[in-house]
């Protein structure tokens, strides 16, 4: 306690003490609104009537999507009609912020969304309402922790997902320069989403060939792969023997030719 | 003291009354060992089999060499109640079950890529400085012998867990096997025990792993250091060095330290690798079927340019009266390793040939003073990286934003086209390393500073260069080119005439170097 | 040898240590040499401790490395330790202290003289004489004959490696007409409704009862289902009809070199193979269009039972997987 009070009385504790404590303010202000706004948006979608949810949707389609998927969503060029297409595959889209899309050229690319849940859900209810589709699902409708079963869902995992996603789900090339993205990280929503909409590149898993118990097995296998533990050291990436054979040669033989020369040179 | 000097004497008269091992002792233990970083790789290669060999030795208690189906219950979750091999659950159950197993599974893997690293690199310091030259043409011979079954060995351990990865390499193999005219699925079938996979492979790779191979890489490396110990080690030139003596550490105690210290040295730097880089986590690939596959499938770097050979292969194909012929698979997986390692094997005897030059020779070239060799080894490089880049197309590709159909066309016209530049390149690199050391020898070292002469003239100070670098840059021979293709009295050329003509050429590119300085040039410089 | 510009100056002259002329350097160099070997002790003590010690589930976490195995992570650290400072300790021993006064050999050439080549060769002639090798032909040839023919046993022996021959079994698969297609995993049977637009199933075939599958089996009857919409595809009649509403059936082992091929590009219509990149057109019977594959997808004729579940309509036409001499692939 004493050494303590020794530090108060240095010169540049006030200023000290004084940003730190605007610092915490600040973040936790911002952690704060962050977290109420997403309860908000949440409470809004629960309490919302389907109804207002369609005509707000409708609203951010015309100002968010139409200049590409058309007026009344029926697609245009590159962009593909979203009639039918369901509440999932907009829930996943936008809620992964691969839509809107930055620019046409190139895959749509994992980014933070640019729509709330409220908005991400007013969308989707509206591009629901215009015919019959996946419906999009909640993280608590899909208990996959209590469900679903790892060692299952690493076969069909390897099965199904790891040609493209890479055997520990990082993600791997496609051909001219597409590419399937890693899925750590992501939503278990989302993975479901994706699994039976079958967004871009990736194909359509319908639940009468992944059945849903099976989708819950497949996400609880990614999710704690996810989670493993690196355990026998650094991780490399987990893309397999190209980077071992880099660290190889670079740190291990680097590393030896290093102490060789030492080694070989005359002591002073 | 006095009583310990007396048993140790007791000990020694004992044994060199049985054996006469005193007069041998006496002359191996003042054996001389020249000193110089890069003649410690093949250390390095030597030491890392050592670490495999005890390692695999500790891997081999309870590892179950089994393709028998069992389901796993050991200790890892997610593979819980999974249909796998025995062999595959043996390794699971060597990463998570036995103390200290993961951590020599890693060190083995790890000593292996090292292994074999050193091992081409230990290649290129031999090819580069010429040490392959008479009289150590068979150890260059043995050498190459050893780096292909290093290889071969290589590939088998990565295929003995039995994961999804190391069965998708043995599938790749089989297809190769499979593709050999005639008698290829009969090959297969033998070395399979019948159709793929079936249930004695793993059985079978495991005799070769463990056994055959290591037993056959003691008796090669026994031989290949016999000779190096027979024909004493080369040395670099320099001054006091000559083709007439060794100048080095003796080896009591200098080198005998100095190896074994390394030996420790090597073993705790890899056991540092596999304590914390993890190498290849079979349990996240999971069992192999078949059926499964991952993104990003490679084998280990040592395979990686087969494969990137293999992945750039046109699609070509011969179909002709019910036979079919796969040259998409011929062509990069044997014909062309075939032939680049018989002319790696055969390249000291292609040099010599070559350049007429039938001397012993114990003082190494510095790699700039041979540019012909240097450039043909710079441009097999370059070749070996193009095809390794490519064999990790998919993972560049991700990681780079590129796609893997350009790499794949850049390799296509690269595997053409870089080797010759390399070769171009390298060699004028080599001719300005030339002119650089003549203009050195000549003028002196620049020392970087100006100085004002009396009359306003500004000149670089050079510092003349001490005896011993002068002797360096100047000591090495530079061959004058053989004579022309031989003629008869008429002017007709000889029968052999393509030969000597191929010959001649060689040997004009082989003697284009940079003269270095002579007498009345320095006696000249003198006296300004 | 060529006269040299400038002469050999010889051996650099020896330079002294500070630990050859100092004793207080010398004492300090052996102080750092015991330091090491210390060290190295240390680090088997560590490594004693973590064997014992350290739970094998023990986690921990570090910066760079993340959450690491503990137990792993310190047994190696103790080893390394323990083995590499006693090469640190023995080498910066043999530097320091060890004489370091380079040591000229002289070198011999490797060739014999003269005379004992000469006595080797005459060695040779007396003794080949003696032994009658010259004039006894009989016996030569007779033991030339059974040498070569005792090489052919263990050459016989290795025939049964094998003991089926290969027969036309590579170009047979488990897939007959009317044999049920099944998820893999899962084993279900499917019906064309089950399979969405764009959708794909990996499937195996229902064996006949009792008969357990092996990975033989799946290494050739490994198949991959597609539903495109049937007015994408750019077949002729007979490859059209072997379809069924949309989708269409492909042997999943690759015509290169027989990995799964199951790359499916939804939006592209494209196959790729992930080993080496062979790249294979859905809707043109998976012809290829990059890659070193130089043959497309085999593919299997479906069609639907009485029960609505998709069946083969018929086997194969060709055999599935890599090449091979005998493969009639016209």
């Amino acid at each position: 306690m004493a050494r303590l009070s020794r530090y108060r009385e240095h010169r540049f504790f006030r200023p000290v003490l004084l940003a730190l404590g605007l610092f915490l303010a600040g973040a936790l202000f911002t952690a704060g609104k962050a977290a109420a706004e997403s309860m908000e948006s949440k409470a809004l979608v629960i309490s919302a009537d389907k109804a207002t949810l369609i005509k707000e949707g409708k609203e951010i389609f015309a100002r968010g999507c139409s200049s590409c998927h058309g007026l009344n969503a029926e697609g245009a060029g590159a962009a593909p009609s979203l009639i039918g297409v369901g509440s999932a595959s907009v829930d996943f889209q936008v809620g992964t912020g691969r839509m809107p899309m930055a620019d046409m050229s190139q895959q749509a690319v994992r980014k933070p969304p640019v729509y709330d849940e409220y908005e991400t859900a007013a969308l989707a209810e509206y591009v629901a309402s215009l015919a019959p589709g996946p419906k999009a699902l909640t993280n608590e409708e899909i208990a996959w922790e209590r469900d679903g079963n790892a060692a299952s869902g690493g076969t069909l995992f390897r099965n199904n997902c790891a040609m493209c996603h890479n055997l520990a789900g990082q993600g791997g090339a496609l051909t001219q320069g597409k590419y399937a993205p890693t899925l750590m990280g992501v939503e278990p929503r989302h993975i479901y989403e994706a699994m039976i909409t079958g967004p871009q590149a990736m194909p359509v898993f319908g639940d009468k060939v992944i059945t849903p118990a099976e989708k819950l097995d497949i996400i609880k296998w990614i999710k704690e792969v996810e989670s493993e533990p690196s355990l026998g050291g650094a991780t490399l990436g987990r893309v397999g023997p190209v980077t071992e054979g880099l660290l190889a040669w670079t740190l291990g033989l680097g590393a030896l030719i290093g102490v060789a020369v030492w080694l070989t040179s005359k002591a002073r | 003291m006095k009583a310990r000097e007396r048993a140790a004497g007791a000990v020694a008269n004992y044994l060199d009354e049985r054996t006469g091992a005193a007069k041998w002792m006496k002359k191996t233990l003042t054996k001389v060992f020249p000193d110089h970083w890069s003649f410690m790789l093949g250390e390095i290669v030597l030491y890392s089999f050592i670490i495999l060999l005890l390692s695999g030795t500790f891997l081999t208690f309870w590892f179950d060499p089994s393709m028998r189906e069992v389901e796993y219950e050991g200790s890892y979750e997610p593979l819980e109640g999974v249909h796998m091999s025995a062999a595959y659950a043996s390794t699971l159950h060597i990463s998570f079950d036995v103390r200290g197993g993961l951590l020599m599974r890693q060190i083995h893997h790890w000593a292996a890529l090292i292994f074999l690293a050193a091992m081409v690199a230990h290649l290129l310091r031999v090819f580069f400085t010429g040490a392959f030259r008479k009289p150590r043409e068979m150890n260059w011979i043995i050498g190459v012998g050893l780096l292909t079954l290093g290889i071969v060995e290589g590939f088998l351990g990565y295929s003995l867990p039995d994961d999804l990865l190391s069965g998708t390499g043995i599938r790749i193999a089989e297809a190769i096997m499979q593709a050999i005219p005639v008698v290829g699925s009969y090959l297969s079938y033998f070395v399979f025990g019948g159709a793929f996979p079936g249930e004695l492979f793993i059985p079978r790779i495991y005799t070769a792993h463990v056994l055959l191979i290591p037993g056959i890489f003691l008796a090669l490396i026994t031989a290949h250091l016999m000779l190096v110990w027979y024909q004493k080690h080369t040395q670099y030139p320099g001054p006091g060095r000559t083709e007439k003596n060794v100048v080095g550490y003796p080896l009591l105690p200098v080198y005998m330290a100095k190896a074994g210290g390394f030996f420790f040295i090597v073993f705790g730097f890899t056991a540092f690798l596999g304590a914390v880089a993890q190498i290849n986590p079979i349990w996240v690939y999971g069992p192999y079927t078949p059926a499964q596959i991952g993104a990003g499938s490679q084998p280990d770097w040592y395979m990686g340019w087969l494969d990137g050979l293999v992945r750039m292969s046109p699609p070509i194909e011969t179909h002709a009266l019910g036979y079919t012929i796969s040259w998409n698979i011929l062509i990069p997986g044997l014909i062309i390793p075939g032939i680049l390692f018989t002319l790696m094997a055969l390249y000291p005897f292609i040099e010599s040939w070559m350049t007429g030059d039938k001397r012993e020779h114990h003082l190494l070239d510095r790699p700039r003073n041979n540019p012909n060799r240097t450039a043909i080894g710079a441009m097999a490089l370059t070749f070996v990286l193009v095809t390794l880049i490519n064999g990790g197309n998919d993972l560049l590709a991700v990681h780079f934003d590129l796609s893997i159909n350009q790499i794949m066309w850049f390799s296509r016209i690269g595997v053409f086209v870089l080797p010759p530049i390399a070769f171009v390149v390298t060699k004028r690199i080599c001719l300005a390393l030339q002119r650089a050391d003549r203009e050195m020898v000549l003028h002196g070292k620049e020392m970087g500073r100006l100085v004002m002469l009396p009359h306003g003239e500004f000149i670089e100070v050079h510092e003349p260069l001490s005896p011993q670098k002068a002797y360096q840059l100047t000591s090495h021979e530079q061959l004058p080119a053989l004579a022309a293709p031989e003629t008869d009295e008429r002017g007709v050329a000889l029968p052999k005439g393509i030969r000597q003509r191929m010959k001649a050429r060689w040997s004009r590119a082989a003697s284009e170097q940079v003269a270095k300085p002579t007498v009345e040039e320095l006696k000249e410089i003198e006296h300004h | 040898m060529s006269l040299q510009p400038i002469q050999d100056p010889g051996l650099p002259t020896h330079v002294h240590r500070k630990a050859d002329t100092d004793p207080k350097a010398a004492k300090r160099a052996e102080q750092q040499v015991a330091l090491l070997f210390l060290t190295s002790a240390l680090g088997t003590i560590l490594f004693i401790f973590s064997y014992v010690g350290i739970p094998q589930d023990q986690l921990i976490f570090l910066p760079i490395l993340g959450t690491t195995n503990a137990h792993q992570l310190f047994l190696g650290l103790g080893l390394a330790i323990s083995l590499f400072f006693i090469g640190m300790g023995a080498v910066h021993w043999a530097k320091t202290l060890m004489p370091d006064h380079e040591v000229v050999d002289v070198r011999k050439e490797q060739r014999s003289k003269d005379e004992d080549r000469a006595a080797f060769v005459a060695t040779i002639k007396e003794q080949g004489a003696t032994a009658g090798l010259g004039r006894r032909t009989l016996i030569k040839r007779t033991l030339g004959l059974s040498l070569g023919l005792a090489g052919l046993s263990p050459l016989l022996m290795l025939r049964d490696c094998s003991a089926e021959l290969p027969g036309d079994e590579l170009a047979q698969t488990n897939w007959r007409a009317g044999t049920r297609l099944l998820t893999d995993p899962g084993d279900r049977p499917i019906k064309p409704g089950d399979l969405e637009v764009g959708a794909v199933a990996q499937v195996l075939p229902l064996l006949p009862a009792g008969r357990k599958r092996t990975l033989n089996d799946i290494a050739k009857d490994a198949l991959l289902l597609i539903r495109i919409r049937p007015e994408e595809f750019n077949l002729d009649t007979e490859r059209l009809s072997w379809t069924y509403q949309g989708i269409i059936a492909f042997s999943k082992i690759c015509s290169h070199m027989g990995c799964a091929v199951a790359l499916y590009e939804q939006s592209t219509k494209h196959l790729l193979c992930p080993c080496h990149q062979s790249t294979f057109d859905v809707t043109r019977a998976a012809k290829v269009i990059f890659g070193p594959a130089a043959r497309p997808l085999p593919q299997l004729p479906i069609s639907v039972d009485s029960e609505g579940y998709l069946v083969a309509s018929a086997p194969f036409n060709e055999a599935v997987g890599p090449s091979y001499w005998e493969r009639d692939s016209e």
